[in-house]
């Protein structure tokens, strides 16, 4: 994106020595911090994680969750900063914990895509044979439902299976659980296609070939010779991945399929915003900005990172 | 060629026989369909016990995905309880083209879907034309005036239009035209249905009724499209191939049109190709905000019933135009780049 040049090699009379060189990681962090639209996309995200977390100092689960109908779709006032909804819950309080719930489905819904998609990625590049002929047509399978479909009927086939669950001290509506498992089944498999590329072709290299000579088992190569070797690639999916798992979660919430109330998720506080949408805009307003100033900025990172952990981009960057 | 297409269409029959399988076992397992059949469920025990028998809902689930499938009149069903079949079936099964009858409306599942087909394709059709041309114009424009100020907005725009879920446009464009519009004394538009009940199904009506969902459904397309226009015509106007083109004096429209963009229009076929699912989600929440009587919207209304006869039948409708959809991508490949060759 910038196009500020490399550090040119210094090359002056009185100094001899071989320019630093950098390790990896430095690299890829200076690479990251150049890059301006990874700054803005990192700024966002920070200040949206401190409205989530900070919020609570403010408000508790239950003024979020409180409900007057003598109070309903109060208009924005200075002590409504974002009004209230349709059976009198305050809107700021409700975006604090909803946010807190997206981003919670969001980050675990990605984890299981990172586990799913690497293992099944290793399991069908590395092994091949009967392995990557029956995980290949599973995945082709499940690529040939769109997306949607496929949580909408997993969310109704998962529907009130899962009790409420206790944790951190707060209790999370079982269908919290539902979306975080059906969101993670369907969405590993684009990773799992680029982590079996990657594993094919390091496979055969000379690294490897080196390490198997020596008597490595698989066990080994895999862990600490393949993975870290296809380790790139992987967190920039899964960071794009966040973004869409958010976005799911709105999707199926807004449906009426996800999390069900009173647990507030960015996505349920939008379902039925639509009767309201003229005389309450609010109501759809802010938790609608959120959730686009959260995917916006993740795909800030996302595209960042991409270009910080490619090491062919340094000339451009 | 022809034995590659003969080879793929062969190779996806298993396919949809192992997704349909998987399908049914969800579907089958996810609510009670007797308890959605509203006001006529009988509330008696033996009544209930009788209609589950009727319905096959007392079989094994493999049994009942072998009727499905296959249908079951070449056996003797048990419908009065005493352990023999009596009674010979009727349905004939998918592979006979019998989806079954529909829970909800006691129609065929197949009459169902196909009267709502139309009315997804006249939404998707003009949303995914429109898209094309536009985003052509922005990609190209884009990529020709590079770090213009105008590239610079539309690039921006269509970032920011990307992260934006569809049902949230929906509500926005609702809010400006429908609700601001009307608030301002300008004409605005309506926001649901088709057409106006006391007008009829007239070709202004269902035209006007389709501004905001198409425009809805065209904008999330655009983005992701011209986006990608930007990138790939950039790729090809610096290629050596055009520079030569142009050392040697061909006019600068001509190579626009002939020798870049024809390049640059490769990578487009497979998004366009693979866009498919994305725009049957498209269609399923913008149908649920304009309440368009489309697929989408049966899909919704349907699943919340637990109406397995309708929903496996959209489905398999769905998975079928995803796999033709694929393999339509490849061929057209061919056909723009011929230098590709499947064997």
């Amino acid at each position: 994106m910038a196009s500020t040049t490399a550090n040119p090699i210094q090359l002056s009379a009185k100094s001899n020595e071989l320019p630093k060189s950098q390790g990896l990681l430095a690299r890829s962090t200076r690479r990251f911090f150049k890059h301006r639209m990874a700054v803005t996309g990192t700024s966002i995200l920070v200040a949206i994680i401190l409205f989530v977390s900070l919020g609570t100092v403010f408000f508790s689960e239950a003024d979020a969750n409180f409900n007057d109908t003598s109070r309903r779709l109060l208009p924005i006032s200075s002590e409504h900063p974002f009004g209230t909804d349709t059976i009198g819950r305050d809107i700021l309080a409700r975006s604090i914990y909803g946010g807190q719930i997206s981003l919670l489905i969001g980050i675990t819904a990605v984890t299981m895509m990172v586990g799913v998609g690497t293992f099944v990625g290793v399991l069908s590049g590395y092994y091949g044979g009967i392995w990557d002929a029956v995980l290949g047509r599973i995945i082709e399978a499940m690529l040939s439902i769109p997306q949607l479909l496929l949580l909408l009927v997993m969310a109704r086939f998962f529907a009130g299976k899962i009790p409420q669950q206790e944790l951190f001290g707060r209790s999370f509506s079982g269908s919290v659980i539902v979306i975080i498992l059906i969101i993670g089944l369907t969405s590993w498999m684009q990773l799992a296609r680029i982590v079996r590329s990657n594993v094919l072709s390091l496979r055969e290299s000379e690294f490897v070939s080196a390490a198997k000579a020596l008597g490595a088992s698989d066990r080994r190569i895999i862990m600490s010779h393949i993975l870290p070797n296809t380790l790139a690639p992987v967190i920039v999916a899964a960071t794009l991945g966040i973004a869409g798992a958010i976005l799911a979660e709105a999707y199926i919430s807004f449906l009426g399929l996800g999390v069900q109330p009173p647990t507030a998720t960015w996505g349920n506080m939008l379902e039925g915003a639509k009767q309201y949408i003229g005389e309450a805009p609010w109501l759809w307003i802010f938790p609608g900005l959120l959730i686009v100033l959260s995917v916006i900025s993740i795909n800030f990172v996302g595209d960042g990172l991409r270009d910080a952990l490619d090491p062919r981009s340094d000339s451009k960057v | 060629m022809t034995q590659y297409i003969l080879r793929r269409l062969l190779q996806s029959i298993p396919l949809v026989f192992f997704v349909s399988l998987i399908l049914f076992i969800l579907m089958n397992s996810a609510g009670d369909p007797l308890a959605t059949m509203g006001g006529r469920i009988p509330p008696r025990a033996e009544d209930r016990q009788r209609l589950r028998r009727q319905l096959g809902l007392d079989q094994p689930i493999l049994t009942q995905y072998l009727y499905w499938l296959v249908g079951n009149d070449w056996v003797m069903l048990d419908l009065d309880g005493d352990g023999e079949g009596e009674t010979e079936g009727t349905r004939k099964g998918v592979i006979r083209g019998d989806f079954g009858t529909s829970v909800v409306t006691r129609q065929p599942a197949m009459e169902v879907i196909s009267s709502r087909i139309e009315n997804t394709m006249i939404l998707m059709l003009t949303a995914e034309g429109l898209a094309i041309i536009i985003a052509l114009a922005i990609g190209i424009y884009s990529a020709m005036r590079q770090y213009s100020a105008i590239d610079n907005l539309l690039t921006s725009f269509s970032f920011i239009t990307f992260s934006v879920p569809i049902f949230l446009l929906g509500l926005i464009l609702i809010y400006v035209f429908a609700v601001q519009f009307k608030a301002w004394g300008l004409p605005h538009f309506p926001t649901s249905g088709m057409y106006d009940p006391l007008v009829g199904k007239t070709f202004q009506q269902v035209s006007i009724h389709m501004v905001l969902p198409v425009t809805t459904i065209a904008l999330i397309s655009i983005a992701g499209y011209s986006r990608f226009i930007r990138s790939t015509m950039l790729e090809v106007i610096n290629s050596d191939y055009i520079r030569t083109a142009r050392s040697k004096g061909i006019s600068e429209r001509r190579i626009l049109y002939l020798h870049a963009f024809k390049n640059a229009s490769l990578p487009l076929v497979t998004l366009i190709g693979l866009n498919l699912p994305g725009l049957i989600a498209g269609a399923v929440v913008t149908e649920t905000i304009f309440a368009w009587p489309g697929m989408g919207r049966l899909f919704i209304d349907h699943l919340l019933r637990s109406d397995v006869a309708v929903i496996m039948g959209l489905l398999m409708i769905i998975t079928v135009a995803v796999i033709l959809s694929q393999l339509m991508t490849d061929i057209v490949y061919t056909w723009l780049d011929p230098r590709i060759r499947y064997s």
